[in-house]
């Protein structure tokens, strides 16, 4: 009796369309550290750049990338937590609630752009926070929020239910079986998202436009009011606008390192908690 | 006693605050679209900025046009271009990943697949210019390699994992039950993926493709950087484009505020945010519909 099952030509292509995804993320990744890992050096990482661009490094990118990071976290990390916990906790299924639900699930496909454009209206106009590594954080934070509330709306899920039941019945408080409770092995998979968030805000370009990113820093950045530079948007500069592109191309290429570096530890650090929580 | 019920007071509020502020951004950001639109479409007649097929608007010429065809068909040229790349490849891995990949494989190529999806959009748009750009030139006869096939490729790159993971949902929701009743009867294994799990996760797969072409419409770094920004009407996929979100990302770093240029752009972006809503209402509107029928 044949083998039914025996692997048709079409499978074989679909193997090796799949396997296309392996190339393309370690052709890109081989491609850019090849080029950027050569002019890593610790004076890249210390030093502010000079000679008009071409020289020297970028530690005021990875500072104004920190700063603008952090911002977001503390923004996005409690209002996305809360928002999470109300909805599997709190909320009761009626319309008003599904209304909520899809609003912030369709937050989630607003290109970053026309959140830059409402970063730019409210937080550096209305507000009057002006162009700054605080209105791009809080941009960014509103960014990210989606994604927030819905990782650990799954982290929270995850949480069998009798616990929270058994729990209750013991006298305890809603927000007492939260705390102590359900969060508290919640935390790994929030965890995760927090990650997450913190990489997708760091390689955000679009929403740093115009609520404070720049290039030409004259003299010392104060934080969290002035105008700051950021790794993403620099390596936009460096590769599109400079004045000598080829001469700043290698530091173009370093930069592009450096954030992919970043994004691929955290990511693969997320990975990795995943990995070893979800067994 | 008391002290215990007051604080699961305030948390509570302080949780129902935070739901009701995060649902009101996308109000928010559709009112400042709007409010910022209505004021351009007082100033411009809507026929023109419409169907219009120039965008020059540069204030210190006689003649300013704010016609948004070339920019939306520009935008339209390079989504799909990404997704004629995209869907094919995207489909096939999906149904790799949903029945034919090993254990081992099925979560290495996962966690590839996840971290394709984290790289930066400034990262590909960069490679579009060091990279495919050169590569384009030397294979094709035209001067420059930043073009519209050059931003069909890098967003191929960014939409694919969108488009494989949400297919692969779609596939693997499909209940064992089926597959088996198909074995049953005699179905090779090929013949049951292609004739009834892919027609029945049809609707999934659907709501996956909208949301990447979602994804690739909104996207504005790579597609600055990569396809060239003439923003004449465009005649080809080897021709420089300029989408609605590059037109938004250059114009509005120039522009004054409170003019009649710095007000189109909002309307640009009103344009945009119409077409990824939609495109995202209309993919929640079939995965919705499967969910009733399971």
């Amino acid at each position: 009796m044949r083998n039914l099952n025996k692997p048709v030509f079409i499978e074989w292509v679909m193997w090796f369309f799949a396997i296309q995804v392996f190339f393309v993320l370690g052709f890109i990744l081989v491609y850019i550290f090849c080029n950027g890992l050569p002019v890593f050096s610790w004076r890249f990482f210390i030093s502010a750049p000079s000679h008009g661009m071409t020289d020297g490094g970028i530690l005021p990118a990875i500072i104004g990338t920190t700063w603008v990071t952090f911002f977001t976290v503390i923004f996005a990390l409690p209002v996305g937590i809360s928002c999470a916990i109300y909805f599997n906790e709190y909320a009761k299924d009626h319309l008003m609630t599904r209304i909520v639900r899809a609003a912030i699930k369709n937050l989630a496909g607003v290109p970053s752009i026309v959140f830059g454009l409402f970063g730019l209206a409210i937080f550096v106009v209305s507000i009057s926070l002006g162009t700054s590594t605080l209105s791009a954080g809080l941009t960014l934070g509103l960014l990210t929020l989606p994604y927030t509330i819905v990782s650990t709306e799954e982290a929270l899920r995850m949480v069998p239910k009798g616990q929270r039941e058994a729990a209750y019945s013991l006298g305890a408080t809603q927000w007492e079986v939260i705390k102590n409770i359900v969060l508290p092995q919640a935390i790994p998979e929030i965890a995760t998202g927090v990650i997450l968030t913190i990489s997708r805000a760091a390689g955000e370009t679009a929403p740093l436009l115009f609520t404070g990113a720049t290039f030409y820093i004259t003299g010392s950045i104060g934080y969290p009011m002035d105008e700051f530079m950021a790794l993403p948007y620099h390596l936009y500069v460096l590769s599109t606008q400079h004045q000598y592109l080829e001469d700043v191309r290698p530091i173009a290429f370093a930069t592009a390192a450096t954030l992919l570096l970043f994004v691929l530890i955290l990511n693969l650090v997320a990975i990795w908690i995943r990995h070893s929580y979800r067994k | 006693m008391r002290s215990r019920k007051a604080k699961d007071i305030i948390c509570r509020v302080f949780i129902v605050v935070s739901a009701v502020f995060s649902a009101s951004i996308l109000v928010g950001i559709l009112g400042l679209l709007v409010s910022n639109a209505a004021r351009f479409i007082a100033l411009e007649p809507l026929d023109d900025f419409l169907f219009g097929t120039v965008w020059r608007p540069s204030e210190n010429q006689t003649e300013t046009h704010y016609g948004v065809l070339p920019l939306v068909v520009s935008s339209l040229l390079v989504t799909i271009g990404s997704m004629a790349i995209a869907i094919p490849l995207g489909i096939m891995t999906a149904i790799y990943l949903a029945g034919y990949a090993p254990k081992r494989l099925r979560w290495k190529l996962k966690a590839a697949i996840e971290l394709l999806a984290a790289l930066p959009s400034v990262v590909v748009g960069f490679l579009g210019i060091v990279l495919v750009s050169p590569i384009l030139t030397n294979i094709l006869p035209i001067h420059t390699g930043l073009n519209a096939l050059n931003g069909s490729i890098l967003l191929s790159i960014m939409a694919l994992p969108t488009i494989i993971t949400l297919s692969e949902d779609a596939l693997h929701s499909i209940p064992q039950s089926i597959r088996e009743a198909a074995f049953a009867v005699g179905a090779k294994k090929w013949d049951t993926l292609f004739k009834i799990v892919l027609p029945a996760a049809y609707p999934g797969i659907l709501s996956a493709i909208m949301l990447g072409m979602g994804r690739a419409v909104g996207e504005t770094m790579t597609v600055l950087m990569a396809t060239g920004n003439a923003s004449a009407f465009p005649h080809g996929f080897l021709d420089s484009v300029r989408t609605i979100t590059a037109t938004i990302a250059i114009e509005m770093g120039e522009v004054p505020h409170g003019t009649k240029h710095y007000y189109s752009l909002y309307s640009l972006a009103l344009i945009l945010f119409i077409m990824t809503f939609s495109v995202n209402l209309f993919a929640e509107h079939i995965s919705s519909k499967i969910k009733k029928f399971r």
